[in-house]
């Protein structure tokens, strides 16, 4: 067998039905759909899969998919990708699938979301939710650079357009939005208005990683796995989400999370920033966008949000991002299926399955999870052929 | 006109601190603001560490701060967390004279007069409880 025929692709994906809530369905009833969908969409069974990647449910899916003895994968985001990428270029595995869901476990609305919500004794005596620790990033990023208000608006109301034209979309049919909307919902965590921010949803997905020789015999075409990173700089939620965090190496601090990642991805790929025609950005706020944009070096410091504003970011522009409304729009369920959905958005823009918001003649995607806020961000490139 | 910022007065969520970070909290019962200084390499550790952050060393000793710095970045919080929270609030970073940050509350201050390097010094108030929480003040 040749090496490169081991190269990673994503065989298969598959989103359930996304929605404010799902009554009927649990997160286990969500993830064994997820998983067939998945599977059917690549044309293979269960019977084929010898891998699985769930974060902490991956071994009890083991035993209840009877998949065993399979692989384990433990990571999430794009880390998870990566993580199930390098074990079938390994060889641990030839068909890992992997899958998130949630449903059920957001029911106390007078709050916000549980997963959002810390209970580090340095930081809940605060009021801090995830919103706050984002805004604390915008905010340093507002003063240091003259980042405005008006930019985030064009940010979320460009997202939220996408969402209002994806059938697909929790929030389809809700706009069209300007950017003037944005700016006039209610305060959250200022700077963020409430159209600033994800919404909070239920749903699962799942994809398929085997190696493109296995792909090769497949129901549809693989999608490339070309290089993948992640940044860590902490567990989440439990220290000050400083801008200027950084570690004892000369490397770049936490409000430029993702630039190694970026870095290090596109040199796996060998291609340039330049080559990307898709950007499915995670967006949990709208400032999240303008931020990495800088931080992976689509544009210099500080300028992300004179980035932003001539429309570079449309459907329609040399930038287009988070093409299904994000978790702005699309859906937000949980805190690892909307990080998948953002690779999945990226398998079905280079599958030509976008619909009414494909990007035409896309053939590279680049796609994060995580943010400066909650002090990480994962980093994952693909395209629909090896360059 | 906006509104004053105030500290809460109901009680707030807040864990049972550790052996580790137990000396922070009395320290805040008496009206005093310590951090960790390693007595190896003098580096300081916040929020509280078993091991320097600087050269790992243990054996960190607990200063008081004076209790003065700046405003890193600030969010003014309409939307809180749980309903323990009266809005609006500010939740802020704030950088220490001594060098290190810390999360807080501004209060005292109108959301407006928040702008990046603002001079603040701490003020503790009591909370719900026995609870004494280290808010910052204009200075
Ligand atoms: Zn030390």
């Amino acid at each position: 067998m040749r090496a490169s025929n081991r190269r990673a692709v994503i065989a298969g994906v598959h989103n359930t039905r996304q929605a404010r809530r799902l009554e009927e369905e649990t997160s286990r009833s969500l993830m064994v759909k997820a998983v067939l969908g998945a599977l059917d969409d690549a044309g293979l069974a269960l019977s084929d899969v010898d891998g699985v990647s769930a974060m902490a449910d991956s071994t009890s899916l083991i035993y209840d998919l009877g998949v065993g003895p399979a692989w384990q994968g433990q990571d999430f985001g794009a880390g998870m990708f990566a993580e199930a990428a390098a074990a079938v270029e390994k060889g641990y595995a030839e068909v890992v699938v992997l899958v998130a869901a949630q449903a059920g476990s957001y029911t106390d609305r007078a709050a916000t979301a549980p997963w959002t919500r810390p209970e580090n004794e340095f930081v809940a005596p605060w009021g801090m939710f995830t919103a706050a620790e984002f805004a604390l990033i915008a905010r340093r990023h507002m003063e240091v650079f003259g980042t405005t208000r008006e930019q985030l608006s064009r940010v979320a109301a460009t997202i939220r357009n996408n969402g209002d034209r994806n059938p697909e979309a929790i929030y389809r049919g809700r706009g069209p939005f300007k950017p003037a909307d944005i700016t006039a919902s209610r305060p959250i965590a200022e700077p963020f208005h409430l159209l600033d921010c994800a919404m909070t949803s239920e749903g699962g997905c799942a994809a398929v990683v085997t190696t493109a020789e296995r792909a090769g015999s497949l129901r549809r075409d693989p999608v490339h796995v070309l290089g993948a990173g992640v940044d860590f700089f902490g567990p989440s939620y439990q220290f000050p989400p400083s801008f200027d965090l950084r570690g004892r190496r000369d490397a770049p601090s936490n409000g430029w999370a993702g630039r190694r990642a970026a870095d290090l991805a596109f040199r796996q790929a060998g291609i340039e920033r330049d080559d990307v025609d898709v950007l499915e950005l995670y967006d949990p706020f709208s400032f999240e966008i303008i931020r990495q944009l800088e931080a992976m070096r689509f544009c210099p410091e500080g300028e992300g949000g004179p980035f932003v504003e001539d429309g570079r970011i449309e459907l329609t522009g040399s930038h287009p991002v988070t093409t299904d409304g994000g978790l702005m729009s699309f859906s937000h369920a949980g805190a690892n299926p909307q990080m998948m959905q953002r690779v999945i958005r990226g398998v079905q823009q280079l599958r030509g399955d976008a619909g009414p918001l494909q990007v035409p003649g896309a053939h590279v995607a680049l796609c994060t999870t995580g943010g400066a806020g909650a002090l990480f961000t994962g980093v994952i490139l693909l395209g629909d052929d090896l360059p | 006109m906006t509104t004053r910022l105030r500290a809460q007065t109901r009680e707030v969520p807040h864990a049972v601190p550790s052996e580790v970070t137990a000396p922070f909290w009395d320290g805040c019962a008496r009206g005093e603001l310590l951090f960790q200084r390693c007595a190896r390499c003098r580096a300081i550790t916040f929020p509280p560490s078993e091991h320097c952050r600087g050269c790992l060393a243990r054996g960190q000793v607990w200063e008081a701060s004076a209790g003065r710095g700046t405003l890193y970045s600030w969010t003014v919080v309409h939307r809180p967390v749980t309903p323990a929270f009266d809005p609006p609030y500010a939740a802020a970073i704030v950088t220490l004279d001594e060098g290190y940050q810390m999360l807080t509350n501004i209060i005292d201050a109108a959301p407006d007069d928040l702008r990046a390097d603002l001079p603040v010094r701490v003020s503790f108030r009591r909370v719900g409880g026995d609870l004494r929480l280290p808010y910052f003040v204009p200075a």
